[in-house]
């Protein structure tokens, strides 16, 4: 018994201090729990709510853009799309790959992808795919847990219901670049998509609105278990064109895919009704992101589908500037309407000679006839007697050379020559001889479509200095909104019975013996005004000139530029217009009857113009328009 | 025999309703409490359904707990018999895993016998301490102070462990080395032993280091500094502060822990069972939690202070204090004072392994507490 005293003894002792450890190492617990749980209990707190707690920011509803009638050219539609973040994905080509035995991804998806992913940064999504059926989204969002980085979302994406219509105005919309991050986090949101051109640019802070936010509980995964709060985002601005969508598509489907410019202004209020530029590109291809192909396609086509021809195309104005120099001659008293400049085909200046379009000449002008039938041969002898700096002058008056903020982006200045201008550029001094090529519209002058369009409406509302628009109200009511009031334009100074000849040539120019009589427009008593232009593009030499060489025997690209300008009812204008085919060989013969189609559209939307029209109509049955071809150029 | 035990008190024969009556029930009380809080809280992180969790662990703990009671009811003597022979037939068994057993998680070998999983080294840990009570049962005290007889309580405790930790099982062979150096202790070793043998464990960590296996090192880097990689190895231990620090004084309440029930917290069933116990009942609850281990625990050390044989003193303190360790690592892991090792918080965390361990356990004490007067010879 002694010998287990002894064991028990020891085994009291030691028992007694394995105890205390244990007593210890209970009281370490107990401090560490009071330390995280009361001490540090805010922090912890703090990072458990944040693990809880995401902040998801709502988009908001982007304006939609409208026409002057209210008339939707740009709005959004529900789209069910899936989103790549690289930065939750492991290994991107494998959630790709398993996306794909999904959906369909082509090569091309997944080449966009991957270069989409190289050019930003890894937490910012990539859209891998738009527009999917509701059984394909429901597929993604059921294998979610096994798409690491695939987001599948249903928003809101951009839609253009008349595809190219009217892209060159409105533009497109894409997600923004590094470049355009402006410090408004909706830009970091997956599949926010900003203005990249137009209409859609510039008035982007407008049509953008303010984001919402949303308070969600989230689990550890990311995934949604509920919605605490909401604070909805602020819709964007909606915009009002000026531009009658009826008109604008009526005149796209007159050009096909023909390479021209056409723009329709109101002559008192500068409201644009129509601004066609073909061919065109369709803006809701861009939603996706173009592919590289069909991008480099779109920029190597000769005819320029990006270009914006009626205020990025800039060109000599040919025979339509003939009506400025004929009105700056009156004024400055070179000559009188009834003088008379014979023309024999062809004007010497010094050593040199400058042809006159008809060989064979037109014989006496005087100044309605030289206009009628587009006489050179007058036209450089009163812009000889003008001089290059009144002319210049005159042509600024005309809106030539003059931007006119029109916030679609890509305005040209065009170009008004002086001698100042040409000294500075090439350093040479004026010739004498070029101021009679300007006086014919050609040389170093060059204009834009929508620059001829506001010369005419300044000649048709009797010299008022009207700047063309192209945005007509912003905001919710905007198709309320009275249009502007014609009025406090400054006007030109010059005297009403000068216009008065210079309008009765234009008028003559689709009357007998006109350039263009055989695009005359005459319905219900209204009437068009116009004049024809061509515009070299190349030197017409002497072998050409002697083997009679016909336009439509050059290649394309070396033909001449056609013009036509136009206003309407002749008697009365209401719309002036501007018509430009892109080497379409003759004024007369390609931008005339193009006009007259146009302004006859016009005419028959206009509000005060409708009803006489449709009793026309039910008297005439279906109108029938002469064919529009012609032999007589200018 | 010898040692005077040759004239044994008179035996006092207790029919089996005496025993259960003798049984501490206020113990009882409290094991079937820490298991209620167990269902509790898997009913909790089973975002409040008894399936697929709940419901299981309670009929475990029934069934488990019948066992308990049986074995509690068996005489120390037949206890004291077995000791080798299960020391043997555990040994036999961790052999066994090495060839025929199936890998799970965190490297646990366990031997699918149809019905149930078995760890062999969870067996070791009870046996390993009846083997060794039984071996010191039958030294004097002069006897135990010998290091010629440390030699068969260190192969006893190498040869299991040495087992372990091939499985890899790091974690359970530390506890088992625990386990049989505080018996070695209680038992009477020489003290220097101990004071040297700590001075040589520090002696060999930059060597054991070397012999870790990457998840180790990471698993020890990671613990001394959880925030260098949070979305990594440091996770689960961050998020488990977390959720530990945001319980606060009283806890979110019953089914309202965040990180548990929006799945932030890792293995919240298993090993982190008692951070989202923390989270929804606060310091408060975590503290009464570990308040009941401490209180049973007691329980094992007074049961073995009064016990008059050499055996059951040892059996009763060296099962109490393997439980001990059970607890203290699993909660010091999930509140980022130990290393994530993979030890579960017995009764409360799911699965059957650490409940049987820790009722086998409970039964052995209570079977030394029934006996505490029974002198038992050397070598019976």
């Amino acid at each position: 018994m002694a010998s287990d005293t002894s064991r028990f003894k020891t085994f009291s002792r030691r028992a007694a201090l394995l105890a205390g450890a244990q007593g210890l190492l209970t009281a370490v617990l107990a401090g560490r729990l009071y330390y995280l749980g009361v001490v540090e209990a805010d922090q912890y707190e703090m990072l458990a709510e944040e693990n809880r707690i995401s902040i998801r920011m709502l988009a908001p509803h982007r304006g939609d853009i409208v026409d002057r009638f209210g008339e939707t050219i740009a709005s959004n539609r529900q789209d069910y799309r899936v989103f790549l973040i690289p930065e939750q994905s492991l290994d991107v080509r494998l959630s790709l790959q398993r996306l794909g035995q999904i959906i369909h991804l082509t090569e091309r998806d997944l080449r966009r992808v991957e270069t989409q992913i190289a050019r930003q940064r890894k937490f910012l999504p990539v859209t891998v795919a738009q527009g999917l059926s509701w059984e394909d989204f429901a597929k993604i969002n059921v294998s979610a847990p096994d798409l690491a980085g695939i987001q599948p979302d249903s928003g809101l994406s951009r839609w253009y219901p008349d595809g190219p219509v009217a892209s060159q105005i409105v533009g497109y919309v894409g997600s923004a670049s590094e470049e355009e991050m402006d410090g408004d986090p909706l830009l970091t949101l997956p599949g926010f998509k900003i203005g990249k051109r137009g209409v859609e640019r510039s008035y982007d802070r407008i049509l953008r609105g303010r984001a919402g936010s949303s308070r969600v509980e989230v689990n550890a995964y990311g995934r949604t278990i509920r919605e605490l709060g909401r604070t909805e985002g602020i819709p964007g601005d909606q915009v009002a064109l000026t531009i009658d969508m009826g008109l604008q598509r009526a005149i796209a489907k007159r050009l096909g895919e023909e390479a021209a410019g056409v723009v329709v202004m109101d002559i008192d209020t500068g409201d644009i009704y129509a601004h066609v530029s073909t061919p065109s590109y369709d803006p809701n291809s861009f939603n996706l992101g173009i592919s590289r192909e069909n991008w480099a396609a779109l920029l190597r086509d000769p005819r320029k589908p990006l270009v914006d021809k009626c205020i990025s195309g800039q060109y000599p104005p040919g025979s339509v500037f003939k009506m400025v120099v004929a009105l700056a001659a009156l004024h400055h008293k070179i000559i009188t309407p009834e003088k008379t400049i014979y023309c024999n085909g062809r004007h010497r200046l010094g050593d040199n000679v400058w042809h006159c379009w008809r060989r064979e000449g037109h014989g006496a002008m005087n100044m309605e006839d030289a206009l009628a039938r587009s006489c050179d041969v007058y036209f450089y002898t009163i812009a000889h007697e003008l001089g290059i700096e009144r002319l210049a002058q005159w042509a600024q008056n005309f809106g030539l050379g003059q931007v006119f903020d029109l916030e679609v982006g890509g305005e040209s200045s065009g170009l008004v020559p002086t001698p100042g201008w040409k000294i500075a550029t090439t350093g040479e001094p004026w010739m004498g001889g070029e101021t009679l090529n300007v006086g014919i519209g050609q040389g170093a002058l060059l204009a834009t479509p929508v620059q001829l369009a506001v010369m005419t409406a300044r000649l048709a509302n009797g010299g008022y200095m009207v700047r063309p628009r192209l945005v007509r109200a912003i905001g919710p009511d905007a198709r309320a909104l009275p249009a502007a009031p014609n009025g406090g334009w400054p006007k030109l100074d010059f005297a009403g019975d000068h216009l008065a000849v210079v309008r009765r040539g234009m008028e003559k120019v689709l009357e007998y013996r006109g350039t263009a009589y055989r695009s005359r427009l005459s319905w219900n008593g209204m009437t068009m005004a116009g004049k024809t232009g061509t515009a070299q593009v190349r030197r017409i030499t002497r072998e050409m000139r002697d083997n009679n060489v016909k336009q439509e025997d050059l290649p394309w690209q070396a033909r001449h530029h056609a013009w036509f300008v136009a206003y309407a009812p002749a008697d009365k204008p209401r719309y002036a217009c501007c018509v430009l085919i892109e080497h379409g060989g003759g004024g007369a013969s390609a931008a005339a009857p193009v006009a007259r189609d146009v302004m006859a559209q016009a005419l028959e939307r206009d509000p005060a113009g409708r009803p006489a029209l449709d009793q026309m109509r039910r008297a005439l049955g279906a109108a029938q328009m002469p064919p529009g071809s012609s032999f007589v150029d200018d | 025999m010898s040692e005077g035990y040759l004239f044994a008190p008179r035996k006092v024969k207790r029919s089996l309703p005496q025993k259960l009556l003798d049984l501490n029930w206020l113990v009882i009380a409290v094991l079937i409490l820490i298991a209620g809080v167990g269902v509790a809280m898997l009913y909790s992180v089973g975002g409040g359904h008894f399936d697929p969790w709940a419901r299981q662990q309670a009929i475990r703990f029934g069934a488990l707990f019948l066992l308990m009671i049986a074995i509690a009811l068996v005489d120390l003597r037949f206890w004291f018999q077995l000791a080798y022979p299960a020391f043997f037939g555990a040994l036999a068994l961790l052999i066994a895993v090495e060839f025929i057993g199936v890998v799970g998680m965190g490297g646990q070998r366990w031997l699918d016998l149809g019905f149930m999983r078995l760890q062999p080294s969870e067996i070791m840990k009870i046996a390993l301490v009846m083997a060794m009570a039984r071996y010191y049962h039958g030294l004097n005290a002069t006897q135990s102070g010998q290091y010629v007889r440390l030699i068969p309580p260190f192969l006893m405790v190498l040869l299991p462990m040495a087992l372990i930790v091939r499985q890899p099982d790091l974690g359970t062979a530390l506890m088992l080395a625990a386990g049989g150096m505080a018996v070695l202790f209680l038992a009477g070793a020489p003290k220097w032993l101990f004071l040297g043998g700590v001075l040589a464990a520090a002696a060999a960590v930059p060597v054991a280091w070397g012999f870790l296996h990457d998840y180790q090192q990471q698993r020890i880097l990671t613990f001394v500094n959880p925030e260098s990689d949070p979305l990594g190895a440091g996770y689960q231990i961050m998020q488990s502060k977390i959720a530990l620090g945001s319980g606060g004084l009283t806890g979110k309440g019953f089914l309202m822990g965040t990180q548990s029930h929006l799945n932030f917290l890792p293995e919240m069933k298993t090993d982190f069972i008692f951070t989202a116990l923390a989270e929804e009942f606060g310091l408060v609850g975590g503290m009464g939690v570990i308040a009941l281990y401490l209180f049973i625990l007691a329980y094992g050390f007074y049961v073995a202070a009064t016990c008059r044989n050499q055996f059951g003193r040892l059996l009763a303190s060296g099962l109490s204090l393997t439980m001990f360790l059970y607890v203290f690592i699993n909660v010091g892991m999930v509140m980022g004072i130990l290393p994530v090792v993979g030890v579960p918080l017995p009764m409360i965390s799911y699965g059957g392994s650490a409940m049987l361990t820790m009722l086998t356990a409970f039964g052995l004490i209570f079977s030394v507490s029934l006996n505490r007067k029974l002198v038992i010879p050397k070598g019976l």
